[in-house]
């Protein structure tokens, strides 16, 4: 066993009983960045700040006093504002941008100890689902079909994060899911993604793409490693109006619940005509296993489900044009010169955004614009509440949901999709949660003929990750996946 | 529903993004697609129900009124492109 | 009287509306900890929030919450128990986030009113049509450098109210009294100082004409930003004329905003603002609906001071005052706190003539305010007593008065240090007045022919021979006694 092969949980236990150092830890994985720079994980690596908190970490072993996460090296999505480190959404438009704050998510992972690798590439913006609309290109899968070299997708739009987990290049990694992008790309790439009820990490100092929908969460290869995570980054924060000042529950403690009486849904939209075989097949295994440790699936119905999508592509569209409309040349980042105050703001903002984003400004500004709003917007919001309701209605009748996390395994970069709704519509089985807030994770649990990994989701009530980490976990141990590393 | 290229400039002019002339013709075609496609939410019936306001059911909390922050002008415009003294710039504006 | 417009084609009359932008007087920004002090170092007063800063997030300021209801009761306004904030996206080079947090549809305080005392003594009622609470923008400065536009944002995020008046005013002089007594009773309830001078109250004036007698309501222009009661005044008076100028020529006005030079005395179309405005307002998904409860707001109920229209009512029947002066003395909250220690337990009328008539013309004519007064309201007093317990003539009092403006001393150290006691003790007035007969036999016998008007040369040779301390009433009694024929 390799030191890059380590779960958080073993880590964990072995740096406290001194046979590693957080030192050794942390210099295995900036060689295995190096090794595998060809991923393109990174955006910006930041190896002489892990090294000295790779020290203090050990100081703090030492002396016995030592957080849940000393010394565990970590990668952070390049959405998280990181005091003096370059932070760049992946965008051209935050060129040379170095915050001098920073996210209270990295800062709590920070006084937990864990050491900073660098930031992660993702979707321009945390715009996609593939990772390929990052300014600083694309993040390579270290997954590859079975008898085939081409490169493929890690999903997104955390996809630096998940690949970087997958490949070894960190034992974990923070994402932020706006409508899929922690548990998509964890789904891709064979990890473990959590993406936890709206309100239980905070926002503050994450670059916003949507604000009623993102929401940090951890990236891990176990189960176990995500409820050790999330727990050192939740919390309430005074600084974010929609933080929860619920108390945070012991997540590793329930994942030893088990599944026995539970009952777990399993929503007939989610099984729509022509739904991938492998995946509906996958479904179907999952739902044994579980019955198999002592649930009941009980059938259930989400009648606006189908609506997700399209309710999700005015929502967020429409935030994040107002969101990114600080994106000006005049504070920070890029600016392109211009006669007049309008045209330097044109220029910059026409340089600095690549297609998808300046797409979803143009949609966002158009269905919040004067004779639409209540056509678009308005009309969304409604019919949001109507599938948070579904849910609701939905955990009357049982205690978690399970269904498959992406409707295909990874697909080649470079695919070809018609149109862009082609591409949205990798997002079919998470955008739901995310419009209704519930927690969510996605747990690898299967691989396809051609060896591609795929995951499955499970679906909790509000504030009750507890019952999604049982539930999950008991998927893994059933599920005996077999990691890359 | 389909945009025009009218359509795309002025809203391209809202949201402050130059599109060249040439661009405006393909994008149109691509942004009527996507609100084409999302026009199936006018088949809900949405009469009884009230919006969703924000993400989530907490409530708003306030802060209390106690000037603890600024006094770091230095950091507030340490990433400006074009800062002049403590000022921010931009090209003139003529009232 | 109604103010009517001549115009060529007949009279008309005008339809004034005004929108009046007050910052909340608070130590902290609305949304930030930053402070609000006006004056300081450029962007010294600025967090990471009011600068627009990626991942930022409002939190709002409880007290501004509690200033708005505050004024919205202060106007017998209704209190919104949910009022939503909204943003207002626009680009502006002073705009930080590219958009301003404000409420739309759902403000704070919906309806309320304003009494106007006219002067001819009666009153007349404004309505209100909405107060809500929005951020402030920063400050362009144009003249630092020639090519560019520098960018002050201390003002960025401070608290404002928009208070938005019915189209109830008819006259610029009405538009002055409105603008004064909102001030007044803004002051009264601190929650703005109403400095003009300063921008923490700025007015936008909405202006059309219609012919005296109609009820329709023409196109309206809105005048922005004036920035004294005086200019408010004279553009609304311009503003009136340009239109019946057009409509008397046979033409139109258009919905514009126009800008006043008081230089010229003239509006002009502001050009820049001239693009359509689309401002796609929808709520902001970064802060929840603002809920108050009942007990919120009772508290708020229960510290409101007396406001001037009830202090004027109460002034008027308790005191005695006529209207007008109870106007004058409780504009200014200071000013009606000042004249009620002068007089308590004293002659009102006499305390309110003393303060009206001498003191605010020593502070008018030396630029002071109240709190600045050389002379204090228990001088004041201790003046009057002793001009009511006759040590002092009125005359003499009127002299005290002087010296304790130039000297800030009180009246009894005054009138012991000058030995400017009146003379009431008879056997000295009488021994003067027996010397002056004995000295002018010829004068008291022509008086004591009948030629009256000899008695002012009596009256002044005694005041001679007294310094001018002779009680004035004693001695015309006296000489009365003796001169007679």
């Amino acid at each position: 066993m390799t030191l890059t092969s380590l779960t958080i949980a073993e880590a964990r236990d072995q740096l406290r009983a001194k046979k590693i150092s957080a030192v050794e830890l942390t210099e295995a994985h900036l060689a295995e960045m190096t090794k595998q720079k060809a991923l393109n994980a990174f955006v910006t690596e930041t190896p002489d700040i892990a090294r000295a908190r790779a020290k203090e970490a050990d100081a703090a072993l030492a002396k016995g006093d030592a957080p849940a996460l000393t010394g565990i090296p970590l990668g952070i999505k390049d959405l998280f504002c990181t005091e003096g480190v370059l932070t760049t959404a992946s965008s051209h438009i935050l060129d040379g941008f170095k915050p001098r704050y920073e996210s209270t998510v990295t800062a709590k992972l920070k006084a937990a100890g864990s050491v900073m690798l660098g930031k992660l590439n993702l979707d321009e913006f945390a715009m996609g689902s593939s990772t390929t609309t990052s300014y600083y290109g694309p993040t390579i899968n270290p997954w590859k079909a079975k008898g085939s070299g081409a490169d493929l997708v890690p999903g997104g739009s955390s996809g630096g994060s998940a690949a970087a987990v997958a490949g070894g290049l960190a034992m974990g990694a923070t994402g932020t899911d706006t409508g899929g992008s922690i548990r998509q790309p964890a789904a891709f790439a064979g990890i473990v993604g959590v993406k936890p009820t709206y309100g239980r990490c905070s926002r503050w100092g994450v670059v916003a793409f949507a604000s009623s929908l993102d929401q940090p969460g951890p990236m891990t290869r176990t189960v176990r490693d995500s409820a050790i995570m999330l727990q050192a980054m939740c919390g309430h924060d005074p600084k974010d109006s929609t933080s929860s000042k619920l108390a945070v529950p012991d997540f590793e403690k329930a994942l030893s619940r088990g599944v026995k009486g539970l009952k777990i849904g399993i929503p007939k939209e989610y099984r729509p005509d022509g739904l991938n075989a492998e995946v509906a097949a996958l479904w179907d295994q999952g739902i044994a296993w579980l019955k198999d440790a002592g649930a009941t699936p009980v059938d259930v119905s989400l009648p606006h489900t189908k609506y997700a999508l399209p309710t999700y592509y005015i929502v967020a569209p429409a935030e994040a044009s107002s969101n990114l409309a600080r994106y000006d040349g005049v504070r920070f980042g890029l600016r392109v010169a211009g006669q007049s105050l309008d045209e330097m703001y044109s220029k910059t903002r026409a340089a600095g955004f690549g297609p998808e984003v300046r797409r979803r400004i143009l949609i966002g500004t158009y269905v919040l614009s004067a004779g639409y709003y209540d056509a678009y917007y308005l009309k969304a919001q409604k019919v949001r509440a109507l599938i948070a309701r579904d849910f609701e209605q939905a955990f009357t009748q049982c205690d978690a949901l399970l269904t498959p996390t992406a409707p295909t395994p990874a697909f080649a970069i470079g695919a070809k999709f018609d149109d862009p709704v082609a591409m949205y519509l990798n997002d079919v089985f998470t955008v739901p949660a995310s419009l209704a807030g519930i927690p969510g994770s996605s747990v690898p649990a299967g691989l396809t003929s051609t060896g591609l990994p795929l995951g499955l989701q499970v679906l909790t009530k509000r504030w009750d990750e507890e019952t999604m980490f049982a539930v999950s976990q008991t998927l893994e141990d059933a599920a005996a996946f077999k990691r890359l590393v | 529903m389909s945009l025009d290229k009218a359509t795309v400039r002025r809203i391209a002019t809202l949201a402050r993004i130059e599109v060249p002339e040439a661009d405006l013709e393909p994008l149109a075609g691509e942004l009527s697609g996507i609100l084409g496609w999302i026009e199936q939410l006018q088949e809900v019936d949405t009469s009884a129900v009230a919006p969703m306001t924000g993400g989530t059911d907490v409530k708003l909390p306030w802060r209390a009124d106690v000037a603890n922050d600024g006094g770091m002008a230095e950091a507030v415009t340490a990433n400006a492109p074009d800062a002049q003294g403590a000022f921010f710039t931009v090209p003139k504006v003529v009232e | 009287m109604a103010y009517i417009l001549k115009g060529e084609t007949g009279d008309w009359e005008v339809v004034i509306g005004l929108e009046v932008h007050a910052q909340v007087v608070s130590n902290a920004k609305l949304f930030s900890g930053a402070p609000t002090t006006f004056g300081a170092e450029p962007n010294s007063q600025v967090s990471f929030i009011d600068a627009g800063m990626p991942g930022m997030l409002p939190v709002i300021n409880e007290h501004c919450v509690a200033q708005a209801v505050k004024t919205g009761l202060g106007l017998k306004a209704k209190i919104n128990k949910c009022s939503v904030f909204a943003r207002k996206n626009y680009f502006y080079a002073d705009l930080p986030q590219g958009y301003q947090i404000s409420q739309y549809d759902q403000p704070i305080v919906g309806e309320g009113a304003i009494v106007l005392d006219m002067p001819d003594g009666s009153t007349r009622a404004i309505g209100v049509e909405r107060l809500h609470l929005e951020q402030d923008a920063g400050k362009s400065i144009h003249d630092m450098h020639p090519q560019k536009t520098f960018i002050d944002l201390n003002r960025a995020g401070v608290g404002l109210m928009e208070i938005v008046s019915k189209p109830d005013l008819r006259s610029p002089e009405e538009a002055g009294l409105y603008l004064k007594k909102l001030r007044s009773i803004l002051r009264y309830l601190g929650t703005c100082d109403g400095n003009m001078e300063e921008g923490s109250m700025r007015c936008d004036a909405n202006v059309s004409v219609r012919p005296v007698g109609s009820n329709e309501l023409r196109t309206r222009c809105e005048i922005k930003n004036v920035n004294s009661v005086r200019f408010v005044m004279m553009a609304i008076e311009h503003e009136a004329r340009r239109h019946i100028e057009v409509y008397d020529a046979g033409g139109t006005i258009n919905q514009e905003t126009r800008l006043y030079d008081a230089n010229r005395d003239e509006t002009r179309s502001m050009r820049s603002k001239e693009m359509a405005h689309d401002y796609r307002y929808f709520p902001d998904p970064d802060l929840l609906p603002l809920v108050l409860d009942d007990a919120f707001i009772a508290k708020l109920k229960s510290e409101l001071p007396e406001l001037p229209d009830d202090k004027k009512n109460r002034f008027v029947k308790d005191y005695g005052l006529t209207a007008y002066d109870a106007d004058v003395l409780v504009s200014e909250r200071e000013n009606a706190q000042f004249f009620e220690t002068v007089a308590k337990g004293r002659d009102a009328k006499i305390a309110a003539n003393w303060v009206i008539s001498n003191l605010f013309g020593v502070l008018n004519k030396q630029g002071k305010a109240i709190a600045e007064s050389p002379v204090s309201a228990d001088d004041l007093g201790a003046l009057l007593d002793l001009l009511a317990d006759n040590t002092l003539s009125s005359r003499m009092a009127k002299e005290v008065f002087e010296i304790m403006v130039d000297t800030g001393k009180a009246p009894g150290a005054i009138v012991e240090e000058r030995g400017m006691k009146q003379v009431t003790d008879t056997g000295a007035i009488e021994a003067a007045v027996d010397k002056i007969m004995a000295e002018n036999p010829d004068k008291v016998a022509e008086i004591r022919a009948g030629k009256d008007k000899l008695i002012g040369w009596f009256t002044g040779q005694a005041m001679k021979a007294t310094q001018g301390k002779a009680n004035p009433a004693m001695l015309a009694e006296l000489l009365k006694k003796k001169l007679a024929p």
